[in-house]
């Protein structure tokens, strides 16, 4: 904390130079001042705000869609301002980068004023200890230097000097509690570094999300394109991920009665450095509290849904058979949506194959319940598994050149009439559609996907570290008092000649509750220092 | 394992009458504060005298004269409206601990759950509170919205008793929740006694403002002391809550801090709260800036309980409340 003062104006007027340091001068001192912490506090807790009350992309991408659809000019307009990206709008970082600097300002002469305070001797003991807010006086029964000795002796812990004063009385002054501006600097440094290293940790870092299909499948963390989804921080290409691979074995869920979830678990088997060499594959309990730690990154169990299995049976008598991930849309109910897609193969001729693609697209119920012919699901596991569905025959557009979603087919190409409804049928297992021109479509079964996320960040080793050092610094600050303590002995007069003992005491800190403690070491340095 | 419905009922029915009692309590302390302003003023006078007494050097006279401690009609009902305090609190601990034997598992998984600990825990602080400085007549202003969060806690956010989703089942949940309840519930207090800081400075500025209220609150520093030393207990407390939710979301979410709603509100309290803190240093910003800035953060605290619970969807939508 600096004061605000103006420095002294030149009588003759300053020239540019000088005007120039003056301003900037005044700038700093502006800006590291208490007062302007305290409202860029304000301001970084109202800019965080919108966060907590917009969606926010980083969050919900489709939900900030859908708000400024919703919204208008006002939509739009709040997009332009970063709304929907709050902590990495130029506004949020202003202010904390500002707050960071004012900091700084703020801590520097701090720890130099720190470091001085600690090399100095405790201050003289005040001539009247009487005028103190803690005053105690007794009478001794060794003499001066025995008292001072045993005072010595009590006041172990604390800093202290002793000074003889003119007319023979000695003293002693000490002062405890330099951990509070210890902590209260450990502090503000730690969240300096736990900011710093946050912000790298978001250079460095990403974040994948993929599908994998519980039945054995191999997910390998060997580049971007594996992923279904990849954020990735400003200094991550998708090169060099660490390399690892894990292979999903099973997926196993529990719930309760009413269809609560009550347990997930995922056994994987995974390899990682050497073993990648070796090809030898170590077994793992994957669930939603534990994550595998392999090679630097952390893979995490996010959900789970159900892959409805179809096999076609094309009327040249091929057959192929596919469990494609279907999307859960009810999470209390698994009831899942989605599209499985068929190439017919050894269809050699571009337009041909273009008529015949099949997609099997409608609802999966893992219990099946029917309202009249309407298939929704009553049950989260897969007791009585049912599928409603709709088959498409065309073109699916799969070579098109544009990227399509695996959970549903491309609804122009439906409403320009290059994909055909040709049956709608409710299925169970084993039962089977056959086609007009002979497919048959057998739905054989329901497999479960596991959706994992791979994180990377370097630096969060650090931030916990930092963070820990936070809250240590935290708690010395505000649970240390400053205190000072003075002991004054006086040789006795010839009319009594037991020794005059005085303590007093002064809290420096605007902390009350030392009145307690002084109580108790008076005490014992006016009673019982035989103890 | 199963839930354990009669342990359930019992936690039910002993929430219910702890809720009862303090309505009692609040009543009473209420009587007191209206009425036994006239005897609380003599022996604060009393006692100033006696300190002064010691201050001077004189015999250490803790003795109050029986004159003087002689008590009225309006304390008496107030000390027995803090003893049904107290037997409010050990109902609402057996309620909890009950809940929690029902279930097998720490019993605040749910925010009907979280609530019932986060009044207990303000009770509790509020009986240190009272121990240690002379408000027993305030605890009817304590009481209020405890009782209103109650109610509110007990008819519309009520869950049955359930075993949580895996997400929570985690040793985590002790801890961090337990954190964010005690944080919560002791920022009750120094939000309850910076109102009435606000009052009472407001008529210590001019003595028409409040003239019928004020004068019977304790005088300005006390209000504040009371608010500054609840706040710095339960301030760690709370950033270790939330220190403890970043690492426990880097075990079950993929990252330890994601500007989730909860998370982003717990952030703005945090930083309202590290405001407070500063302000008491700075001049120009103590007593009512102060003051004020407490309560904010106490709004803070209770937006991110109802508001980001109930309204926002994200990770911690855990209330139960369908």
């Amino acid at each position: 904390m600096t004061t605000t003062e103006a420095p002294p104006v030149a009588p003759q007027g300053p020239t540019p130079a000088k005007r120039t340091l003056a301003f900037v001068r005044n700038t700093w001192r502006g800006l590291t001042s208490m007062r302007t912490a305290l409202v860029l506090l304000f301001l970084l807790a109202l800019a965080a705000l919108p966060g907590a009350l917009l969606p926010q992309r980083k969050l919900n991408a489709p939900k900030v869609d859908e708000y400024i659809t919703a919204h208008g000019w006002w939509g739009t307009l709040l997009d332009k301002l970063e709304f929907y990206d709050v902590y990495s709008s130029i506004w949020f970082s202003a202010i904390y980068l500002l707050l960071m600097i004012s900091l700084v300002g703020c801590l520097t002469p701090r720890s130099f004023e720190y470091v001085k305070a600690m090399r100095a001797k405790p201050v003289l003991t005040p001539r009247n200890l009487a005028r103190m807010p803690h005053y105690r006086l007794g009478r001794g029964e060794a003499d001066t230097t025995a008292e001072i000795a045993a005072a010595h002796k009590q006041l172990s812990g604390w800093r202290r000097v002793e000074r003889e004063e003119a007319d023979g009385a000695r003293t002693i002054s000490a002062e405890r509690g330099f951990l509070r501006e210890t902590g209260n600097l450990v502090f503000h440094f730690s969240m300096l570094g736990l900011i710093v290293f946050f912000a790298l940790g978001k250079l460095f870092g990403y974040e994948g999300q993929v599908i994998v299909q519980a039945d054995g499948s191999t997910f390998c963390n060997s580049g971007i394109y594996n992923y279904d989804s990849f954020n990735a921080g400003l200094r991550v290409d998708g090169t060099d991920l660490n390399p690892f691979c894990v292979k999903v074995n099973d997926f196993t869920a529990r719930y309760t009665e009413s269809g609560q979830p009550d347990y997930y678990h995922s056994n994987i088997r995974y390899q990682s450095g050497a073993d990648l060499e070796t090809n030898t594959w170590r077994p793992y309990g994957l669930e939603v509290n534990s994550p595998l730690r392999t090679a630097g990154d952390r893979v995490y169990l996010l959900g789970h849904g159900y892959s409805p299995k179809f096999t076609v049976t094309f009327p040249d008598g091929t057959q192929r058979t596919q469990n494609t991930q279907w999307r859960t849309v009810d999470p209390t109910t698994m009831l899942a949506e989605g599209a499985t897609k068929f190439d017919q193969p050894g269809v050699t001729d571009e337009v041909q194959r273009r008529t015949r693609q099949l997609a099997i697209t409608g609802l999966f119920a893992p219990t099946a319940f029917l309202h009249g012919n309407v298939l929704t699901s009553s049950a989260p596991e897969a007791n009585d598994p049912a599928v409603a569905v709709d088959v498409l025959r065309g073109d699916l557009g799969l070579d098109s050149g544009r990227g399509q979603s695996v959970f549903e087919v491309d609804q122009t190409r439906v409403d320009d009439g290059r994909l055909k409804k040709v049956a709608r049928e409710n299925l169970k297992v084993g039962q089977e559609i056959k086609l007009d021109d002979g497919t048959k479509i057998r739905f054989d079964g329901v497999g479960q996907w596991v959706s994992l996320q791979v994180s990377h960040d370097p630096t969060q080793g650090f931030v916990l570290g930092f963070a820990i050092a936070m809250f240590l610094g935290l708690g010395a600050s505000l649970l240390v008092k400053r205190r000072r303590l003075w002991v004054r002995v006086k040789p006795g007069t010839d009319d009594d000649p037991s020794t005059v003992i005085e303590v007093a005491g002064l809290a420096r800190t605007d902390q009350a509750g030392y009145g307690e403690e002084f109580h108790r070491v008076s005490d014992r340095l006016i009673s019982g220092q035989k103890g | 394992m199963p839930i354990n419905e009669t342990l359930s009922r019992y936690s039910d029915w002993l929430y219910t009458t702890a809720a009862a009692i303090y309505v009692v309590a609040l009543m009473m302390t209420l009587v007191e504060q209206g009425f036994g302003a006239k005897g609380r003023l003599a022996m604060e006078r009393a006692q100033r005298r006696s300190r002064e007494l010691v201050g001077a050097g004189g015999p250490p006279a803790e003795e109050v004269p029986a004159a003087q401690r002689e008590v009225g009609r309006p304390e008496r009902i107030g000390r027995m409206g803090a003893s049904l305090l107290v037997l409010g609190a050990l109902l609402q601990l057996s309620a909890i601990v009950l809940r929690g034997l029902a279930v097998h598992r720490a019993p605040w998984g749910n925010m009907y759950e979280y609530g019932m600990a986060v009044t207990f825990i303000t009770v509790v602080t509020w009986l240190v509170v009272m121990w240690k400085f002379p408000v027993r007549h305030l605890t009817g202003f304590l009481l209020l919205p405890v009782v209103i969060l109650m109610f509110v806690n007990g008819t519309m956010l009520y869950t049955i008793a359930a075993p949580v989703q895996p997400a929570l089942q985690s040793y985590w949940l002790v801890i961090h929740v337990s954190a964010a309840i005690i944080g919560s519930g002791v920022f009750l207090v120094p939000g309850v006694a910076s109102v009435l800081y606000l009052f009472r400075a407001a008529y210590d500025k001019d003595n028409t403002k409040f003239a019928r209220f004020a004068p019977k609150l304790p005088a300005a520093d006390v209000l504040d002391r009371i608010a500054y030393r609840t706040t710095i207990f339960a301030f760690p407390v709370f950033t270790f809550g939330v220190l403890c939710g970043a690492v426990w979301a880097e075990s079950a979410w993929g990252r330890f801090w994601g500007w989730d709603p909860k998370e982003t509100v717990a952030f703005i309290a945090w930083v309202v709260y590290a405001a407070y803190l500063h302000s008491r240093a700075t001049a120009g910003w103590r007593g009512a800036r102060a003051a004020a800035i407490n309560i904010v953060g106490f709004a803070a605290i209770v937006f991110n309980l109802f508001f980001v619970n109930l309204v926002t969807a994200g990770l911690h939508s855990y209330a139960g409340v369908g």
